[in-house]
């Protein structure tokens, strides 16, 4: 049962990889992605009645299958809009059927090396699946073949890659420590690790975690590695955009939480607190200017991602359990909310032919309905109510203030204010004005696919149901904040 | 073996290691370079086989046997198919850092290595932690050709001395980290590797070169 999430997409790229790309594979990816979310829900059920449960290498309690729903949800709303996409760039001559079917089979892939970092019970098998996503969607970032895409690809791999290899020598000196723990030898098992945590030799740990949180920010988007995001977000096909921005950073960012829970077990919490906090405030000051003046939307958007994972860092930084529980209910609405935004974003580049941001004007006339779920979307992005990002920021900066950490979140508050008001005036250019005339006035006239509205408006809808009540998932969220919380 | 002879071997082992990762830095061919990484990949193999013989360990036999295999044939040799057919890419051309620096750099670098490693030798000082200093060196030095030179191909060899030295640190703390893990993390440094080489050749059909000063498309 623990292996489903995994054996689902594994089976879909199988079939995939059999049948490419054609009408009865079409609607196969949604449906796999809807099976890891349905997998996830059983099995958060089963978690929150009987406890963590094992199998071979694997390991399931609250905060994993959590991120099992965000993987599941995020995917969904992803893999939804990949159908009209791919159409849309088949028609348009930059790719074939071969590239549609090879995408889908990586995207399934992409799916289980998510799933299995997140049910990984020991922190070398939770490296590999990291490192396996790298390689994974590194073609499917340069999948167009221009030359700026084969450049954000080459980017993607030598910095994620070498941020990564860096964890790996952070894992390799925390094994070397767990090997002469005062209370006897502990192999890679997270939950070993942090019961022997206390014995761990702090000199040692010390190296390992700076390695480790520094490593595993570069796939989560954190500066001082963060230079690939905002390329492969903007080169890579919208619907990838939007699982890397949804669903990879934020596995990464539940790997630091991971690391975390045996830091402050080993050093106490002060130690992985200020790597933390430097790198979210590097972050947020980095999003802040590079957005103040910033052309591309599809860069844009991927800044944004860097703010929103700089927050979650900073949430994990404060690590109370309210701050926790925060940054994950921030994990997942940020997941839908850029998810939904960046499959509108993918449709606008394909109605106008282009991502600057002075080249789309008057797209609430022409295109309504496009424009209502992207101007929705950046009300979501920047924490207005309804939307689930209100409740999670005011969350993370009601902690900060609570656990002395006032300087940072004051900070942290300016710069997402500064940020917020980027967002408002690019997007805003795009939305207003006159539609430009000339060749792009042609096809002004083209609908919003079905599939496309429904992910883009589904999504945004979630986030704000989220917003509202968390319901059943209030708990969930609960319990996974309390298995890192809970061990301080 | 005898404790001096199994010592004596290992350091020279390692002596090897980080002489060919200085050789790196200074020669220029890129040629050249893949012929001493190949001979960077021996000399670890033959660290862990020392560390095998003294183990008696036939794990560490067949792990000694891998590493010579990947290291020493398969990762040069991926190299060495991106490099075929770019005569123009065969030399590197200007490294932003010229050599003398960079050797400067390296013997900086060595002396971080070994104040920054202080801590796990003493957690279990032997004579195989004694030699950590010099794998975490060669990590600092392989981030440096990372970070000084401009061919996609020379990043491709900074990245792969990274790799050495994190293999070098893994083997001579411990006898690794577990055999799933193990296999999983070669497999994924030559996937790695793999991709990069395809993206070489996809870069130079696009660009015609696989010169990093012309990635300029992307930046704000």
């Amino acid at each position: 049962m623990i292996w489903l999430p995994i054996l689902v997409p594994v089976l879909a790229a199988a079939l995939y990889a059999v049948f490419g790309w054609r009408r009865a594979s079409t609607w196969l990816a949604p449906a796999s992605a809807a099976g890891v979310l349905a997998v996830a829900i059983v099995l958060a059920v089963a978690v929150a009645q009987d406890g963590p449960r094992t199998a071979w290498l694997l390991r399931l309690d609250a905060l994993s299958s959590f991120m099992l729903v965000v993987i599941g949800a995020v995917g969904l709303l992803a893999t939804v809009a990949t159908p009209a996409y791919l159409r849309a760039e088949i028609a348009a001559g930059r790719a074939g059927t071969r590239t549609a079917g090879r995408h889908c089979l990586l995207v399934q892939l992409f799916l289980a090396t998510m799933a299995l970092a997140v049910l990984a019970a020991d922190l070398g098998v939770l490296w590999v699946a990291i490192e396996a996503t790298t390689i994974v969607t590194a073609f499917l970032v340069g999948q167009r073949r221009t030359r700026a895409s084969v450049e954000a690809a080459w980017k993607y791999v030598v910095i994620c890659s070498t941020g990564i290899a860096l964890a790996l020598l952070g894992v390799i000196v925390l094994n070397h420590a767990a090997r002469h723990a005062t209370g006897g030898p502990v192999g890679l098992d997270l939950v070993d690790l942090s019961a022997a945590a206390p014995g761990l030799d702090p000199g040692v740990t010390r190296i390992a975690v700076a390695l480790l949180i520094i490593g595993l920010g570069a796939k989560a988007g954190l500066a001082p590695l963060h230079a690939w995001l905002p390329d492969a977000h903007s080169q890579a096909p919208a619907p990838v955009s939007a699982l890397m921005s949804g669903v990879l950073l934020s596995v990464a960012a539940y790997a630091i939480l991971r690391v975390k829970v045996i830091a402050d077990a080993a050093l106490g919490a002060g130690f992985a607190r200020t790597v933390l906090v430097v790198m979210a405030l590097a972050s947020l000051v980095l999003a802040a200017t590079l957005l103040l003046g910033q052309r591309d939307y599809k860069r844009m958007l991927a800044y944004s991602s860097i703010e929103h994972l700089g927050l979650v860092a900073l949430a994990s930084a404060i690590g109370s359990q309210f701050a926790v529980a925060a940054a994950l209910l921030h994990v997942l609405g940020h997941g839908l909310a850029k998810g939904a935004l960046f499959v509108g974003a993918g449709r606008i580049l394909q109605v106008t032919g282009t991502s600057a941001v002075a080249g789309v004007r008057g797209l609430a006339s022409a295109h309504p309905a496009l424009a209502g779920g992207v101007g929705l979307g950046v009300l979501a992005l920047v924490g207005l109510p309804p939307f689930s990002l209100f409740a999670s920021e005011l969350g993370i900066f009601r902690a900060g203030f609570g656990e002395g950490l006032g300087w940072v979140t004051a900070a942290a508050v300016v710069l997402v204010v500064v940020i917020a008001g980027a967002l408002f005036v690019h997007s805003g250019r795009m939305m207003l004005g006159d539609p430009p005339d000339g060749p792009g006035a042609a096809r002004a006239a083209v609908r919003l696919p079905v599939p496309t509205a429904v992910a883009v408006f589904g999504g945004l809808a979630a986030c704000a149901v989220l917003g509202v009540t968390a319901g059943p998932l209030g708990s969930l969220i609960g319990q996974a904040a309390e298995v890192v919380a809970g061990a301080r | 073996m005898s404790e001096s002879l199994y010592t004596q071997l290992l350091y020279l082992a390692a002596g090897a290691f980080l002489l060919t990762a200085v050789l790196i830095l200074w020669r220029r061919e890129l040629a050249v370079i893949v012929r001493i990484l190949a001979l960077q990949g021996l000399a670890l193999a033959v660290m862990v086989a020392v560390l095998a013989a003294r183990e008696g360990s036939v794990e560490l036999w067949a792990v000694a046997g891998g590493i010579a295999v990947l290291r020493v044939g398969v990762l040069p040799h991926l190299v060495r198919r991106a490099l075929t057919g770019a005569e123009a890419a065969r030399r590197e051309s200007a490294p932003s850092v010229n050599v003398a620096s960079s050797l400067l750099a390296a013997a900086g670098l060595t002396l971080l290595g070994f104040a920054v490693s202080q801590p796990l030798v003493a957690l279990a000082p032997s004579p195989a932690t004694q030699a950590v200093p010099v794998g975490v060196t060669v990590v600092l030095i392989g981030f440096l050709v990372l970070v000084t030179r401009r061919r996609a191909l020379s990043q491709l060899v900074g990245f792969l001395l990274l790799d050495n030295g994190i293999t070098a640190v893994g083997f001579l703390t411990t006898a690794g980290v577990g055999l799933v893990v193990e296999v999983g993390v070669s497999l994924d440094v030559l996937l790695a590797v793999l991709v990069l080489q395809l993206l070489a050749t996809r870069m130079r059909e696009t660009f015609g070169d696989t010169d990093l000063d012309e990635l300029r498309e992307l930046r704000d």
